[in-house]
C-alpha cells in the first residue's frame, strides 16, 4: 500500500503559468481520472511526475516522504511510469527490441553483447499479461495501433510499476480494444497499481475511474469521488460554463440525394452501399480496420474504385484523383492531421488558403491581400485561438489544428464533406464548435458523412448510421432506432 | 530576438556582413569595386545552380545531375557553334538540353517514384558519360567572338553574367514568394500527402521543380563556357556540391517546405566572398578548402534551428 502526493505543483513556461497551486493524492490500487481541456495542464503535470520537466514550486511525497524527481530513468526507479499519448514505440524494431531500449542495463552481457533469451522471454510474459497474442520478433510497424498501444502498457509493466500514467489511451483504440484495456486496468487495480487516467471520452471515466479530478487553466478546480461525480458538473467545471447539450443535434428535412456508393469495391474494400442526402449528417461506424477510412478514399477519388458505381450529385463518376473530387464538389477532411490534413511549416494563413489557392490568383500570383482578409475571416468564425493568422500550426493545439483542417474548406463551398475522425483529441469545448458548425453546413443544405470511433458521438449527431465490417457496409442503423446494441451486432459481423 | 533573427533569415545575413567586415579590415583591395564586381562575376555561375536546387530542395528533393548537365549543355551548346549554327539557335538548343536532362530526372522521380539522390547520381554519371562520348574527351574551343559577349561583356560597368542573374532571381523570387505555382512546391515539400488531399497535382509539381534545376543550370553552362571560350568536358565537376552548399548555407531545410531564396543568395555570396577573401590574402591554396569548410560548419551552427539540449 503506497500513496502518491503533488503538492502545491506550480510551473511556468517563461511569461506563461500553465500550473499553479496543483494538488494530487494518488494511492495503490485507486483509479484516478484526470479531466481538463486541452491546455488545462494535465499533460504537463504528468510530465513534472515523470521527471520531463522540473517543476518551479510544490513537492512530490511518496508514502509521505518526500523525493525529488531528478528525470525520467530516476522516475522509472521510483516505479512511477507513463504511456504518452502519441504512441513512442520504435516502428522499425521488434517487440523484444522495444523492450530493450531503456532497460539496456538489465540484458547487458559480457563484451556489450545483449541477452535476447532472456530478452524475448521476458516480452512473451508481459505480453501475455496484456493478453496480447504476438510473437516477440514481429516489428511494431506490422502492428495495428490498438495493439501498438497494448505493446506500449506491457513495456510499462515490465518494470515494478507502482503508479502508471495513460495519457488519452484510448484515443485510437476500438469499442473492443477498450473493453479489453479497461479489464488490463482491473487487474492493475488489483495488483495494487495506482493509475492516472487522462481522458476526454466522460463515459469511460464512470467505467473505470475511482476518483475524477478536474483541471481548468492551470488550476485544480475540483476533486469528486464517482459516486457523487454528474456528467453536467465535471463538464461545467471543465469548461467553466453551463453546457447545454453534449451532441447539439438540429432536425434537419432531407433533401436531394447527394451522394450514392452502389456496392463499391477498392483493393481494400468491397461491397460497400451508402446514400448521404443534402441536410443530412451521416456516419460511418465500425471497428478499427473495418475499412471506413479507406470508405471515404475511394469515394474521394484518392484509392481507385476498382467495381460498383459512385453517383455524386446527378452524374456518375469515379474521380481519378482528389482534385477531381474537389472540383465537383466533394472534399476529405481526413483523420490524420499532422500526417495528411497539415502543411506543418506553414502559417495558419498559408495553410487556410491552400486548396483555394487558384480562386485568389491573380496573374498566376498569389492575392495576398485577399488572402490575409480570407485567413482572418475564417479565424473569427470557427473561432480559431491563433496569436495571428501567421503563428505555424505546428504549435496550435488539437483542436485549433482541427478547425483549421476544416477552415481550409469552407472557402472552397463543396456541397460534400466526408470528415474522417473529426473530432479526435479534441477537448471539449471544441468539439462543441465543430458540431455547431457541422449543424450550420447541414442547414445550408449540404451534406455530411462523418467516420467516428466515437460512438455516443455518432449516435448523438448522426441521422443514419451505416456499419462496416470487414471491409463492406454491414447493415444501417436509422435515426429512430439509433441505439448501442443494434450498432455493436452489425460493427461485429451479425445482422439485425 | 531569436525569432526576428529566424524569421527575416537575418542569421545568414550577419555572417555575411561579419564576413565583409573582417575581409575590409584585413585587406585593403576587398572593398573596392573592381574587386566586389569580381566577386559578383565569380559568383554568377553558383548562383544559377542554386536558385534551381533551391526549388529542388524545398521539395525535399535534391539534384546532383546539375554540375553534370553544366557539361552536357554547354558542350553541345559549343560544338553547334563550331559547326556554324546559329549561336542563338545552339544556345537555345543548350537550354532545351538543360531542360530535358532535368526533365529525365524528374520523371524518375515524380512518376517511377525513385529518390531522388538515387535518380540523380545515376543521371550525374549519365551525362557526363554523354559529355564525354560527344567530346570525345578533348575541350572545344574556338568558339564564334560574338558568344564571348555573354559572359565577358559589360554594361554600364556591370557585367553581363552579373545582370542575367540577378533577372534570374528577381523572378525566381517572384515564384517562389508570391505565385500560386511556389506556394504550392512549398506545399508539396511540407507535406506531400496534404498536398495532394488538398488538390495540388503534386507529380507536375516535383517534375516542374528538376526542369527549373536542368534549365539553370544549361544557362550557367552558357555563361561558364562564354567565359572560359572553351567548353571543357570535365566543366562544372563539383558544381552541385558548391551550390546545395549555397542553399543550406541561406537556412532552407533538406526536408523539404522550408527556406527562402534570399537566404540561398545569401549563401551563394558567402561562398563567392569567401573564396575571393582567401585569394586576396593569398592564403595558401593547400590550406583554402579546409580554411572554407571550417567557416562553413560555424556558419550552419549559427544558423542552426533548435539548440540540441533541452
Amino acid at each position: 500500500m503506497s500513496v502518491l502526493e503533488m503538492k502545491g505543483i506550480s510551473k511556468s513556461f517563461g511569461p506563461v503559468r500553465v500550473l499553479q497551486n496543483v494538488n494530487l493524492r494518488l494511492e495503490s490500487g485507486e483509479v484516478l481520472a484526470l479531466l481538463g481541456e486541452n491546455g488545462a495542464g494535465k499533460s504537463t503535470l504528468m510530465k513534472i511526475l515523470t521527471g520531463v520537466y522540473k517543476m518551479d514550486e510544490g513537492e512530490i511525497l511518496i508514502d509521505g516522504q518526500p523525493v525529488k524527481i531528478d528525470g525520467v530513468q530516476h522516475s522509472r526507479e521510483m516505479g512511477i511510469e507513463i504511456i504518452h499519448q502519441e504512441l513512442s514505440l520504435f516502428g522499425n524494431l521488434s517487440i523484444a527490441e522495444n523492450f530493450l531500449i531503456g532497460h539496456e542495463e538489465k540484458y547487458k552481457r559480457a563484451l556489450g553483447f545483449i541477452d535476447y533469451k532472456q530478452l524475448h522471454e521476458d516480452a512473451r510474459s508481459a505480453l501475455h499479461r496484456v493478453r496480447l497474442n504476438k510473437a516477440t520478433d514481429v516489428l511494431i510497424k506490422e502492428l495495428g495501433v490498438g495493439e501498438q498501444q497494448l505493446v506500449e502498457i506491457a513495456r510499462a509493466l515490465q518494470s515494478q510499476v507502482r503508479f502508471l500514467v495513460m495519457d488519452e489511451p484510448t484515443a485510437a483504440l476500438t469499442e473492443v480494444e477498450t473493453e479489453r484495456l479497461f479489464e488490463l486496468i482491473q487487474d492493475l487495480k488489483a495488483h495494487g497499481v495506482g493509475v492516472v487516467y487522462i481522458s476526454h471520452r466522460m463515459e469511460e471515466l464512470f467505467k473505470v475511474a475511482d476518483t475524477v479530478e478536474i483541471l481548468r487553466d492551470g488550476n485544480e478546480v475540483g476533486t469528486r469521488t464517482i459516486a457523487e461525480a454528474q456528467e453536467r458538473e465535471l463538464i461545467s467545471l471543465m469548461v467553466g460554463r453551463e453546457m447545454e447539450n453534449r451532441y447539439p443535434r438540429v432536425e434537419t428535412t432531407p433533401g436531394d440525394v447527394l451522394l450514392q456508393v452502389k456496392d463499391m469495391s477498392t483493393h481494400r474494400v468491397k461491397g460497400v452501399n451508402l446514400e448521404v442526402r443534402r441536410g443530412e449528417i451521416v456516419g460511418l461506424g465500425g471497428l478499427m480496420g473495418a475499412g471506413r477510412t479507406e470508405v471515404a478514399r475511394g469515394i474521394a477519388g484518392v484509392d481507385r474504385v476498382t467495381g460498383g458505381e459512385v453517383r455524386f450529385k446527378d452524374g456518375l463518376c469515379h474521380f481519378r484523383n482528389p482534385q477531381d473530387a474537389i472540383q465537383s464538389g466533394m472534399v476529405l477532411v481526413t483523420e490524420d492531421r499532422k500526417g495528411e490534413g497539415l502543411v506543418l511549416p506553414f502559417t495558419t494563413r498559408e495553410n487556410l488558403a491552400l486548396p483555394t489557392l487558384d480562386a485568389r490568383k491573380l496573374l498566376g500570383l498569389v492575392n495576398r491581400k485577399q488572402e490575409r482578409s480570407f485567413a482572418a475571416d475564417v479565424i473569427r468564425q470557427l473561432r480559431i485561438k491563433v496569436s495571428s493568422p501567421e503563428q505555424t500550426v505546428g504549435s496550435l493545439s488539437g483542436g485549433n489544428q482541427q478547425k483549421v483542417v476544416l477552415g481550409k474548406w469552407l472557402a472552397h463551398n463543396p456541397d460534400l464533406f466526408i470528415l474522417d475522425e473529426p473530432t479526435r483529441g479534441v477537448d471539449v469545448g471544441a468539439k462543441q464548435e465543430i458540431y455547431q458548425l457541422m449543424n450550420d453546413l447541414v442547414a445550408q443544405g449540404k451534406g455530411i458523412l462523418m467516420i467516428s470511433s466515437d460512438l455516443p458521438e455518432l449516435l448523438g449527431m448522426c441521422d443514419r448510421i451505416y456499419v462496416m465490417y470487414q471491409g463492406t457496409t454491414q447493415g444501417e442503423v436509422a435515426n429512430d432506432t439509433l441505439n448501442q446494441e443494434d450498432f455493436m451486432t452489425l460493427a461485429t459481423g451479425g445482422t439485425l | 530576438m531569436r525569432d526576428v533573427i529566424r524569421k527575416y533569415h537575418l542569421g545568414p545575413l550577419i555572417g555575411l556582413v561579419i564576413l565583409f567586415l573582417v575581409l575590409s579590415v584585413l585587406s585593403g583591395q576587398f572593398l573596392t569595386f573592381g574587386n566586389l564586381r569580381n566577386v559578383a562575376l565569380q559568383t554568377s555561375v553558383n548562383m544559377l545552380l542554386a536558385v534551381g536546387m533551391t526549388f529542388v530542395i524545398l521539395t525535399a528533393g535534391i539534384d546532383l545531375s546539375v554540375g553534370s548537365t553544366v557539361a552536357v549543355s554547354s558542350a553541345i551548346g559549343a560544338g553547334l557553334m563550331v559547326a556554324h549554327v546559329n549561336i542563338w539557335l545552339s544556345a537555345l538548343i543548350a537550354l532545351i538540353i538543360g531542360a530535358a536532362a532535368g526533365l529525365l530526372n524528374g520523371v524518375f522521380v515524380a512518376y517511377v517514384g525513385l529518390a531522388p539522390f538515387i535518380v540523380t547520381l545515376g543521371t550525374m554519371t549519365l551525362y557526363r558519360g554523354i559529355t564525354e562520348i560527344y567530346t570525345q574527351g578533348t575541350p572545344i574551343f574556338n568558339l564564334p567572338s560574338a558568344f564571348a559577349t555573354l559572359g565577358t561583356g559589360q554594361v554600364a560597368g556591370v557585367p553581363i553574367p552579373v545582370i542575367l542573374t540577378l533577372v534570374i532571381v528577381v523572378v525566381a523570387w517572384l515564384v517562389l514568394h508570391r505565385s500560386v505555382t511556389g506556394r504550392r512546391i512549398y506545399a508539396v515539400g511540407g507535406n506531400e500527402e496534404v498536398a495532394h488531399l488538398a488538390g495540388v497535382p503534386v507529380k507536375r509539381y516535383l517534375l516542374l521543380v528538376y526542369v527549373i534545376s536542368g534549365l539553370l543550370a544549361a544557362l550557367a553552362g552558357l555563361v561558364l563556357t562564354s567565359r572560359l571560350g572553351t567548353a571543357e568536358p570535365t566543366a562544372g565537376t563539383g558544381y552541385e556540391l558548391d551550390a546545395i552548399t549555397a542553399v543550406v548555407l541561406g537556412g532552407t531545410s533538406l526536408f523539404g517546405g522550408e527556406g527562402t531564396l534570399v537566404g540561398t543568395v545569401i549563401g551563394a555570396a558567402i561562398l563567392g566572398v569567401i573564396d575571393n577573401g582567401l585569394n586576396i590574402m593569398n592564403v595558401n591554396s593547400f590550406w583554402q578548402d579546409a580554411v572554407k569548410g571550417a567557416i562553413i560548419l560555424v556558419a550552419i551552427m549559427l544558423d542552426r534551428k533548435k539548440p540540441a539540449s533541452r
